[in-house]
């Protein structure tokens, strides 16, 4: 089956690129909020493919994506705690945001093996955006060295959420 | 340099052969960045390993072979006592990258 790119991913796949080409680098409280965006979606996703899922791997792995995002996020609102930064709303969180929510409709729609298919080669492609999100531009734009490492052990977790989405996906065929 | 395979054996084997019934040790195993370390201990039947979760995810150490499934909350440390001997091969059920050998001595 041929992962048909959500609207959503192709806005991160974007920011990557069309955002470096400009040299419109995002500041440090925006960059914590668009990963920290990046993670309620993730979660919101998750939480409904534990009520929707029939294969026990997707419920599982959806499981995890609750227990290791809502750990990274809270470790982020920890962190701007600390630093005294206000995440700031930006034009791209609100892109994700919009389009994570067409894309949970979307899904809420489909039953079954199909959802289960659907959402798991969601999670791949997602995760995918996400790191090339962060390794092309969060990281090197972030400038505090905390939230910086902060993103890093973040693409280090979600590069095997990546593996492990693609590991559940191929039980799925 | 020999296969891993073989060196694992010959650890074992050179492991049991000084094994003395001394009194049991405790071995510290860490997870930190979801990496193991280190990635091959060896130990004795009835020593504790000391199980340091570092990180802010939570972690577990389930043996391939179900010998034992060990549970790590976030930046917690838990302690396990070793029942059995064997090459146990364990990995983490919530990141399966993370993956390690524990060469248990009788
Ligand atoms: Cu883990």
């Amino acid at each position: 089956m041929f992962v048909r790119l959500s609207a959503a991913i192709a806005a991160l796949s974007l920011l990557g690129g069309a955002a470096l080409a400009q040299g419109a680098k995002p500041t440090d409280p925006q960059i914590a909020h668009i990963a920290y965006t990046a993670g309620v979606i993730d979660i919101a996703a998750a939480k409904q493919a534990i009520t929707k899922a029939s294969n026990k791997d997707v419920k599982a792995f959806a499981e995890g994506m609750v227990r290791d995002h809502e750990a990274v996020n809270k470790q982020a609102l920890d962190l701007v705690k600390k630093l005294k930064v206000t995440p700031e709303d930006n034009d791209t969180s609100k892109t994700l945001s919009k389009q994570a929510a067409d894309k949970l409709a979307e899904l809420a729609k489909l039953k079954g093996t199909e959802y289960d298919k659907a959402y798991v080669a969601n999670e791949v492609a997602y995760h995918k955006a996400v790191n090339g999100a962060l390794e092309t531009l969060l990281i090197p734009s972030a400038s505090n060295d905390e939230l910086k490492s902060l993103l890093q052990t973040g693409l280090k977790l979600f590069q095997g959420h990546q593996q492990h989405a693609e590991h559940v996906a191929a039980g799925l065929k | 340099m020999l296969p891993r395979r073989t060196f694992l054996i010959v650890t074992a084997l050179i492991a049991g052969a000084i094994a003395v019934p001394a009194h049991a040790a405790t071995i510290q195993i860490v997870m930190d960045d979801l990496v193991v370390s280190p990635a091959q201990a060896t130990a004795k039947v009835g020593d504790t390993i000391e199980w340091i979760n570092k990180d802010i995810f939570a972690h577990t150490a389930t043996a391939r072979n179900g010998d034992f499934d060990v549970a790590m909350p976030p930046k917690k440390t838990v302690t396990s006592v070793l029942k059995k001997a064997g090459t146990v091969e364990y990995y983490c059920r919530f990141h399966p990258n993370m993956k390690a050998v524990l060469t248990i001595a009788p």
